[in-house]
């Protein structure tokens, strides 16, 4: 429907027609009456409609569209905008970007990957969990960065505030010493990683985990009652660089999940698709070693609180409050 | 009441039906059990309700009840082997055979609960020391092995002598001798000595390993309900009572039943009750400690098991059924029959279960961090979990498997003689 918007008062509603005349001012008798003129002169604008239909199906058919959209107007066409180059530190993600691009260009020990979340940025329109089940593939009851709401005092005296809760990267994981087979350990640049080969799916380190930041993939998918299971939730999962396909039940399903701060997006340079997408740009994400970054600047706030700390896990993902 | 008597003293008649009522519980199970073992291992985990939240569910608390009836057995005959008491000599053999069963029964519950059943071999090969997990299946490990050992030991003698037979009898016995033909009365003195060095070995493996199974859920901090130093103790504590109750039964069942083992069942009911009342302190002292202290993150599990929604499986089945009745039964005159100790025994033993279903599951019923599981719509992310049909039917599948080898091993083991 590509109709305009129009003031419409409640009794205007219930048909196109009076939304169509609603500019025009025309008494209820009016708009409801047909003279013969108006009969005849609807005849033949709905003649002319179905003509016009039988020639443009006709000729698309006939003539094949064009195999790439060409042209002003399409996105290939888009013009640069003026105001947000992608050079320099002009805009906060194109910032993160750069600096993303130089720690990945040390080596991997020398750099510690941070993120810092800004909560009085985040709406809690959960863009960020949905980004982040579309980039991984996430099946039903798999979510890697839910946003919790947080409900304080009583309406009309109330506050609520929205933690985003993805894998807290600990530098003292209680998830990481349970694993009875090594299939979990923190990589030197901090993100906590699961061997989804190795993995025997005993569940152990997510009753271990205090954040509940890991949750096992029990094989179901979101159309799987539906007539038939959609491609788009069959496509392999690129996690860690690699194609996992769970099909027959192949890891990761069986497997404990978690966030690893999209490490194969990483490797291309790009920014973690919860940092890409966060439409508040409430998350600051780079590499803690290097003191001029963003994310580093950020963590020099004295307004900043970390998650259980008394657990002693030292998580790597500080909140701002 | 006439009749009925008249039913009780026609033993042959009673043992007839008991065992049919056995074989044919063993076959409802195990007929069960191929369809939750069907459903495991054609779609997974899918129809499991065990989540994120609840990680564990029915197999792991089947798991650490069959593990603890393990370990309690074990340390029940080593009384016999390594202190030589006397009075439990004749079910030494039934006891050890009992461990051996009831850890297999275990192992089953834990694999099917596994996420990659095929990959049960990495535990062997990659172990990670600091996990209490790789401990304890290490440890598990060895035991079987030792109980494995120690069996054979036990029975060599008879299945030496027994071979000679040439009765389908005699040629399992053959197999089972592993082609040992001495049978002199010094190889036997020998076998003893053999045994006592197994037994005596088993029994710190058979607190570590179960001590470590407590520990796997005492050393998590992310879980309040379990984090506690007594929970190691608590668990063996628990494995006694179990192992010493399912004995008490099944002296009464097999091995001539009841009428035979009268003094031991009469014996192990009295231990049973000492150990039963000493693990009642030591649960008393969990909650008290507690509630007395307040905090909302380790009261919760226990408000769980108190009033949550299935508080009935600490008032009704752990507390009257598998505590209060039993107890009664063996502190009053009852005591003295040996049918009302071993059904003591029985309700003892059940009401462990709901024991170990109220450590496992209280203790994660409770979302980690407030607001998880309304920020997640799932129901693996959920803290209600019930058993799903096919996880009760995997289960009953395990019990039938035990109770096949129970009826197996009384067709076919050796019986104990009256004099060794």
């Amino acid at each position: 429907m590509t109709k305009k918007k129009t003031k419409t008062t409640p009794t205007q509603r219930d048909g196109d027609m009076s939304a169509k005349d609603a500019g025009k001012n025309i008494s209820p008798e009016e708009a409801y009456s047909f003279s013969p003129v108006d009969r005849k002169r609807a005849i033949s604008l709905i003649g002319a409609a179905i003509g016009l239909g039988a020639i443009s199906t006709i000729i698309s058919r006939i003539v094949p569209p064009p195999a790439v959209p060409e042209g002003d107007g399409t996105i290939r066409n888009l013009p640069q905008l003026k105001s947000g180059g992608t050079e320099g530190n002009s805009d906060n993600l194109i910032r993160m970007q750069n600096e993303l691009r130089r720690a990945m260009a040390k080596p991997m020990e020398s750099r510690r990957w941070l993120m810092v979340i800004d909560t009085r940025k985040c709406v809690g329109c959960h863009a960020c969990t949905v980004a982040c089940m579309a980039e991984n593939r996430l099946p039903p009851g798999v979510v890697y960065r839910p946003v919790i709401t947080d409900q304080q005092g009583r309406y009309p005296r109330q506050i609520t505030r929205f933690f985003p809760r993805p894998c807290m990267q600990c530098d003292n994981p209680s998830c990481v010493p349970v694993c009875p087979v090594r299939a979990t350990w923190k990589r030197p640049d901090g993100v906590v990683i699961v061997d989804y080969d190795k993995c025997i799916g005993c569940r152990y380190c997510l009753t271990a985990c205090p954040y509940g930041a890991r949750t096992s993939d029990f094989g179901s998918y979101y159309t799987e009652h539906t007539p038939e299971i959609q491609p788009y939730e069959q496509q392999p999962t690129n996690e860690y660089n690699k194609s996992w396909s769970r099909e027959d039940h192949g890891s990761p399903v069986g497997n404990a999940r978690k966030c690893h701060f999209c490490l194969h997006r990483l490797e291309q340079g790009l920014l973690p698709q919860c940092v890409s997408t966060c439409i508040g740009r409430a998350n600051y994400f780079g590499d803690a070693n290097d003191a001029t970054s963003l994310a580093a600047e950020m963590a020099r706030s004295g307004n900043q609180v970390r998650l259980l700390e008394e657990k002693g896990t030292k998580p790597s993902v500080i909140y701002l409050v | 009441m006439s009749l009925l008597q008249e039913y009780f003293n026609d033993r042959n008649k009673v043992v007839k039906n008991l065992k049919l009522i056995f074989w044919t519980a063993c076959a409802l199970s195990l007929l069960i059990g191929f369809y939750g073992w069907f459903v495991r291992i054609v779609d997974g985990h899918i129809k499991a309700n065990y989540g994120s939240i609840v990680t564990w569910g029915l197999w792991v608390a089947g798991y650490i009840y069959f593990i603890g009836l393990s370990a309690g057995s074990f340390l029940v005959s080593s009384l016999v082997y390594v202190f030589n008491y006397k009075k439990f000599e004749r079910i030494g053999k039934l006891a050890v055979f009992t461990a051996l069963v009831t850890l297999l029964m275990a192992l089953l519950s834990i694999w099917a609960d596994l996420g990659h059943m095929g990959r049960a071999w990495h535990v062997i090969v990659f172990p990670n020391f600091k996990s209490p997990m790789a401990w304890m299946i290490y440890l598990y490990s060895l035991y079987m092995l030792l109980i494995a050992v120690e069996i054979y030991f036990l029975l060599r003698y008879d299945f030496a002598t027994g071979a000679n037979n040439s009765t389908f009898k005699g040629k399992i016995y053959k197999l089972l001798s592993l082609g040992s033909k001495d049978s002199t009365e010094e190889s036997k003195q020998r076998d003893k000595k053999v045994v006592k060095r197994l037994a005596t070995a088993g029994i710190p493996i058979a607190i570590l390993f179960h001590g470590g199974v407590g520990a796997l859920f005492g050393v998590v901090s992310a879980r309040p309900h379990w984090h506690s130093g007594l929970f190691p103790i608590l668990f063996l504590l628990s494995a006694l009572v179990s192992g010493g109750a399912l004995l008490t039964l099944i002296s009464s069942i097999f091995q001539q039943g009841w009428s035979k083992n009268k003094g031991v069942i009469i014996e192990l009911g009295k231990m049973v009750l000492a150990l039963l009342l000493l693990d009642v302190l030591f649960q008393v002292s969990e909650f008290l400690v507690a509630y007395r202290g307040g905090i909302p993150g380790h009261t919760a599990g226990f408000d769980l098991v108190l009033s949550g929604p299935y508080a009935w499986v600490f008032w009704g089945w752990q507390g009257l059924i598998g505590t209060v009745i039993p107890i009664l039964l063996l502190i009053f005159p009852t005591r003295k029959s040996p049918l009302w100790v071993a059904l003591a025994g029985l309700l003892i033993a059940a009401g462990i279960f709901g024991l170990r279903l109220n450590i496992v599951i209280p203790g994660l019923a409770v979302e980690e961090i407030h607001g998880l599981t309304s920020a997640i719509y799932s129901h693996r992310v959920d803290p209600h979990y019930f058993p799903s049909i096919s996880e009760w039917a995997l289960t009953m599948g395990i019990v039938g498997f035990g109770m096949l080898l129970f009826g197996l091993g009384e067709y076919f083991l050796p019986k104990h003689e009256e004099k060794t």
